[in-house]
């Protein structure tokens, strides 16, 4: 890279964690833009909510749980992780169903912070339309 | 594929070199990994490739070395928390070196 150039990164997830492999392709995206220091952020709406789910199994579809590498995302800086309150209510789920990603504060003597905000369509709305780049998954 | 010889027994590679499966992984097989590199493997090595370890079992990732060298740094003190120290020690990137000698895969954002 010639520039120091960092763009915002909106990445958009819809669909459930298995079944398809855009769940884990898109986390992967998300930690290559983050390690190479850009402004991302992460969207989880519709099905996608369910990548979030905490207490993942997947010892009956013989696919790789891969949740846990979502806690890494504070290591990597993403740290504005937005879940779209409506799709959670459709789904009978709360914030309390979603597993508990935080990171440090470097700025606030290393305090353990939430990383996810829930938000309305609105919102939404109004982030997409701040960034540089929305990719959708 | 390659493979190499460990005890008498054969772990596959990958073409660059990474175990295609870490669960083989043996402390034999680093040493092993660290010869084809004419690395000498010491405490100070071993303990990166342990925390590499831990860190994969935690969050099913290898670290980016960005990432790595803050985790360390916080878990093993300042001065191991820096390029420095940890190129000193893999001269080749302290994650892509350390993760193929720790039986892990390439670490994600590392192209």
């Amino acid at each position: 890279m010639t520039e120091n150039v960092t763009k915002k990164f909106l990445y958009v997830n819809r669909k459930a964690p298995y079944g398809t492999i855009y769940a884990l392709e898109s986390l992967e995206v998300v930690l290559i833009g983050a390690a190479f220091e850009q402004d991302v952020s992460v969207a989880f709406i519709d099905d996608g909510v369910y990548q979030l789910k905490k207490d993942q199994s997947t010892d009956g579809i013989g696919m790789k749980n891969f949740s846990p590498t979502y806690n890494a995302l504070g290591d990597y800086e993403v740290t504005q992780i937005y879940v779209d309150k409506e799709s959670l209510d459709e789904r009978g789920l709360t914030a309390d169903d979603l597993m508990n990603l935080v990171y440090e504060d470097e700025d606030d003597d290393y305090a353990e912070k939430s990383s996810i905000s829930i938000v309305n369509r609105d919102e939404l709305a109004k982030l997409m339309e701040q960034q540089d780049v929305v990719l959708s998954f | 594929m390659s493979s190499i010889e460990v005890n008498g027994k054969s772990i596959e590679t990958d073409e660059e070199g990474y175990l295609v499966d870490r669960t083989e992984w043996t402390e034999e097989a680093a040493q092993i990994l660290a010869d084809q590199d004419e690395l000498e493997l010491t405490d100070n090595h071993w303990e990166v490739m342990h925390f590499l370890r831990d860190y994969y079992e935690e969050y099913q990732i290898a670290p980016a070395v960005r990432v790595l060298t803050k985790a360390i740094g916080k878990k093993l003190g300042k001065e191991k928390g820096n390029s420095k120290y940890l190129y000193e020690l893999f001269p080749y990137g302290p994650a892509k070196q350390a993760c193929r000698f720790a039986g892990l895969p390439k670490p994600t954002g590392c192209v």
